[in-house]
């Protein structure tokens, strides 16, 4: 090995030089997006000066972007299509744009799956109304607006089965449950059945109830609306076996998804409090969810 | 490298200091003393270099990884102890699972490859159905989208209710593993099998082979020798893939990392999970080195005609 050349211009020096240069570019091109922490709340002015009717600093100006799951299932949304404002949450997410200052033509619906919807990152959305359940631990990846419906999780079986005789919670701790990944429903399963064997996860409902349908699990774990709807009109040979109480007394809430430190979270929080004051929510509520009557609870 | 006195041969004196009819104990020349002590300082100085830089390297790397501006909230995301910790137990117990596919299916696949290929390359006009139907399985499943084959038969094979047909999704997604699996490595054996040169097939038939035995005592181990590199590339494939089956609910190691993902929002479990699988991949690259060094070695005694 002949001693490097004390020329500055070596290729050793030029490519340790470009190897530092470039080093030094990634490591400040991965500086991160600065974090908005400023909580929705403290910048909160009911006063209206900051929700602007239809000014907000949407995503896109003018438009109010929303997003939802595709499939977006009955009866959340009627016939997998969020614009026809048919079906308890499309109604939800009308009322709330009305309340904010935008028409029904200035609303833009964004596909966005469930998982992703409340998963820490940059949002490409305004809010997203997916049956996201309000939780701590979510919370500290977006924000929430406040709660729009109460949510209880209940058990569907097979008509026929044994697992359809469960009356308590420790009958279901012998049954095969299943649920789908990232919801609330499958921690109930593993947090307050606590089964001996363990819960199947499905990517999506859809999985779940076929496998409910084929006999490849007893049972599926589900919001309770959702419940009903599937027992009367997807899988008609199931039923409800019943519903959970509410874990630490507080209700399970379903809560719009914002961005965290979303500039818009006070204004929609308004938004959705206005319309539960003045009735609209429980209006919504009767014409959609009307027949979530309630279902025997498991103790 | 040390000089042995005993040593003789093997650097004789170069030069001839050494005079002729001395006594038979090799003394070394101060030549090749010095020419030795200044191969050692050289290798000295080359593994003195070679750790500096490595030693600067990291330190650099070190520096610009820790002090970039995102690094903070990445470490927190991907690396946080607290999930590991919480993950690494579930992602272990969902591994079994995907270990047993693994060797269950690794089996089949290989199995039901290598008479497929068998299949294909057999000769006589009245095996070409065989042989056709060979080349169409292969040329279906091997362009057919894992993912949709396992959708198939995962969720849509129980829709179909049929006697004694298991709903199992392990079992099931083993199923659709093995079909694609075997396509792959069926053309793995197919090329390998037409490697073989023909002289070798027609010296074992001028023998008084006959044609099996020609395949399966000249041509197969010849073929199945040569193939073992892509076949090891196959079976890491597969390895990776068995975490699919978890679209039937089943909780293997990806799918126990999603969960506690879902729950958490932090992606520490996947990270757990990705280099679970990378542990076990490796260990399986060195072995099949070892068994290809081995067999070569048992080659080369057999020694050339």
């Amino acid at each position: 090995m002949r001693p490097a050349s004390r020329n500055p211009r070596s290729p050793y020096r030029a490519a340790s030089a470009a190897t530092a240069a470039l080093l030094a570019a990634v490591a400040v091109g991965c500086a991160p997006q600065p974090e908005n922490d400023a909580s929705g709340s403290a910048s909160a002015s009911a006063s209206g000066a900051t929700c602007a009717k239809g000014e907000l600093s949407t995503e896109a100006s003018g438009k109010l972007t929303i997003a939802t799951d595709s499939p977006a299932y009955e009866p959340w949304f009627k016939g997998d299509d969020p614009k026809n404002g048919e079906g308890f949450e499309s109604a939800v997410a009308y009322a709330v744009a009305k309340q904010l200052g935008y028409d029904k033509a200035d609303v833009v619906w964004q596909s966005v799956p469930f998982n992703k919807a409340f998963a820490p990152g940059e949002k490409t959305f305004d809010f997203d109304i997916n049956q996201v359940s309000i939780s701590d631990e979510r919370k500290k990846a977006v924000d929430f607006s406040s709660g729009y419906y109460d949510v209880r999780q209940a058990v569907i079986a097979l008509k026929d089965s044994k697992a359809a005789k469960a009356t308590s919670i420790a009958d279901l701790r012998k049954l095969h449950l299943g649920a789908q990944v990232g919801t609330t429903s499958l921690n109930y399963i593993d947090d307050v059945v606590k089964p001996a064997q363990e819960a199947a996860a499905y990517s999506k409902n859809d999985q779940a109830k076929s496998a409910l349908k084929n006999g490849q699990i007893d049972a599926i774990v589900v919001d309770l609306p959702t419940a009903f709807y599937i027992t009367s009109a997807e899988v008609t040979d199931a039923e409800i076996v019943g519903q959970f109480e509410n874990q630490g007394g507080a209700p399970e809430q379903f809560g719009l998804v914002l961005d965290k430190g979303s500039a818009l979270t006070s204004c929609v929080t308004d938004a959705v409090d206005a319309l539960r004051e003045d009735g609209t929510l429980a209006k919504i509520e009767q014409k959609w969810l009307s027949d979530a009557v309630d279902a025997p609870v498991l103790k | 490298m040390t000089f042995v006195k005993q040593e003789s041969g093997q650097e004789g004196s170069d030069d001839d200091s050494d005079m002729p009819g001395a006594d038979d104990t090799y003394v070394p020349s101060q030549r090749r003393i010095d020419r030795e002590r200044y191969k050692r300082t050289r290798s000295r100085r080359a593994t003195g270099i070679a750790a500096l830089s490595t030693l600067v390297t990291a330190v650099v790397l070190y520096l610009v990884v820790v002090n970039a501006p995102g690094w903070p909230r990445t470490k927190e995301t991907f690396f946080s102890a607290k999930y590991a910790r919480e993950a690494l137990p579930k992602v272990l117990e969902g591994l079994w699972l995907n270990v047993r596919l693994l060797l269950i299916c690794g089996v089949a696949v290989l199995v039901l490859g290598m008479l497929i290929a068998v299949a294909r390359t057999l000769r006589g006009p009245v095996f070409f159905p065989l042989r056709a139907l060979a080349a169409a399985y292969t040329d279906f499943f091997r362009g057919l989208p894992l993912i949709i084959n396992l959708m198939i038969v995962v969720l849509g094979v129980p829709a179909l209710r049929l006697q004694g047909v298991t709903v199992d999704p392990v079992l099931l997604g083993g199923t659709a593993l093995t079909l694609t699996y075997s396509a792959y490595v069926a053309e793995v054996f197919r090329a390998g099998i037409e490697s073989v040169h023909p002289s070798q097939r027609a010296a074992a038939r001028s023998l008084g082979l006959t044609n099996w035995q020609a395949l399966r005592h000249v041509v197969l181990p010849q073929a199945v020798r040569r193939q073992v590199p892509p076949l090891l590339n196959d079976l890491v494939s597969l390895q990776k893939d068995t975490g699919l089956v978890s679209i039937g609910g089943a909780i293997d190691a990806v799918r126990a990392a999603d969960i506690i993902v879902g729950r958490s929002l932090n992606y520490t479990p996947y990270i757990v999970a990705g280099l679970v699988f990378v542990a076990l991949t490796i260990p399986m690259t060195r072995f099949t080195d070892w068994v290809t060094a081995r067999m070569d070695r048992q080659r080369a005694q057999g020694g050339t005609i």
